[in-house]
């Protein structure tokens, strides 16, 4: 196998990520959204086998119609995210079977724990009504409240939370 | 002709739309993979102060969005009121965002770039979504307890110059002036480590 290739520029991958912000703020009227793709596919799932335990949750139903939120556009802007992070990747040579941890942590406790993470951050992101992407980029630029509150709280958290974990990850 | 383009309001040509989410998310995978944001030992050496990549692509694309956006909408080929604002729920938000930082060090990727590491063959990353795709199900089965928080101290689409009674050039300025602030620091952070 080749040598992956290095990172691109922070600046410049940060440019390029503005740009296709921007190309959604003009092309659709909306910015980009990740949590909702995962809070509509469980509200989808929920519905399929209990519809009226997926009405009846005031977090899935604004996904089954009562709220507008476009379930298709997020799941199809996911997919995207899931193609585009493939051919980066594969024309980089970074395309690898790997679990990538701290030097001092097993595979499996990482694993245990970018589970739990991913559980708690479900929560959080369904809570405020998104996440990095659809709140804090989106809405950053934006300029809504409630995206720099979120950016706020959402930095604090992680920061506080690091000292913890420093076992896992130096 | 102004954008949003109208196509999309009339809701015809949905094929279109959906073809456009793809191209956006492709876009947006490929920037968060050439960053380096699918690895997560990279991602947070951001919260040690080692390897700012996280702040640095986020308000480069922050800034840039916000200059363009406010510029296209002068020039008249944006008109901002058409492009949807999120939400504000101040406490909800600040309790989640509470939430899903300390998730985010504790599985080191976010939504977005959990996405993009599963793709590229990281089993951190699936996991991770796997994760939180259980816990946004957990979340809305058990929601009764939580719907009251979750609807309080809303404010719909309001925005910082609505809430600082300036005009919107002025806070777009204050904006890029901090952001640059933040883009200076996260430089000197990374030099001192």
């Amino acid at each position: 196998m080749t040598r992956p290739r290095a990172y691109a520029d922070p600046y410049l991958a940060g440019l390029f990520l503005g740009l296709v912000l921007l190309t959604a703020f003009l092309v659709a009227g909306r910015g980009l959204g990740i949590s909702g793709a995962f809070a509509g596919s469980a509200a989808g799932t929920v519905s399929m086998l209990s519809p009226s335990r997926a009405q009846g949750s005031a977090l899935f139903s604004r996904y089954l119609g009562g709220d507008g939120l476009d379930r298709a556009w997020l799941l199809a802007e996911v997919a995207g995210v899931i193609i585009g992070g493939f051919l980066s990747a594969f024309f980089a040579g970074r395309l690898r079977a790997a679990v990538e941890r701290g030097p001092h942590i097993g595979s499996r406790r990482r694993l245990v724990l970018a589970f739990a993470g991913g559980a708690v951050m479900g929560l959080g992101a369904a809570l405020a009504r998104g996440c990095t992407s659809g709140l804090a980029l989106t809405g950053g630029a934006l300029l809504s409240v409630g995206s720099w509150v979120f950016m706020g709280a959402a930095f604090a958290g992680a920061y506080l939370m690091a000292p913890v974990l420093r076992r896992a990850w130096r | 002709m102004s954008a949003p383009l109208p196509v999309f309001d009339a809701g015809s040509a949905r094929v279109l739309e959906l073809a456009a989410a793809l191209a956006i998310g492709v876009g947006f995978g490929w920037a968060l993979e050439r960053a380096g944001l699918a690895s997560a030992p990279k991602l947070v050496g951001q919260f040690y102060g080692t390897d700012l990549t996280v702040f640095k692509v986020m308000f480069t694309a922050i800034l840039v969005a916000l200059l363009g956006s406010f510029w296209l909408a002068r020039l008249d080929v944006l008109d901002l009121a058409r492009v949807s604002v999120p939400d504000t729920f101040l406490l909800p938000q600040l309790a989640g965002g509470l939430l899903f930082g300390i998730g985010f060090v504790v599985a080191g990727l976010c939504p977005g770039t959990s996405c993009v590491a599963a793709a590229t063959g990281r089993g951190d990353g699936l996991v991770a979504v796997a994760g939180m795709f259980c816990g946004v199900l957990l979340t809305g089965l058990l929601f009764a307890p939580l719907a009251r928080f979750y609807e309080s101290t809303g404010h719909a689409a309001w925005t910082l110059p609505e809430a600082l009674h300036l005009p919107y050039g002025v806070v777009v300025g204050l904006v890029v002036a901090a952001g640059l602030a933040g883009l200076c620091a996260a430089e000197w952070i990374e030099g001192r480590a």
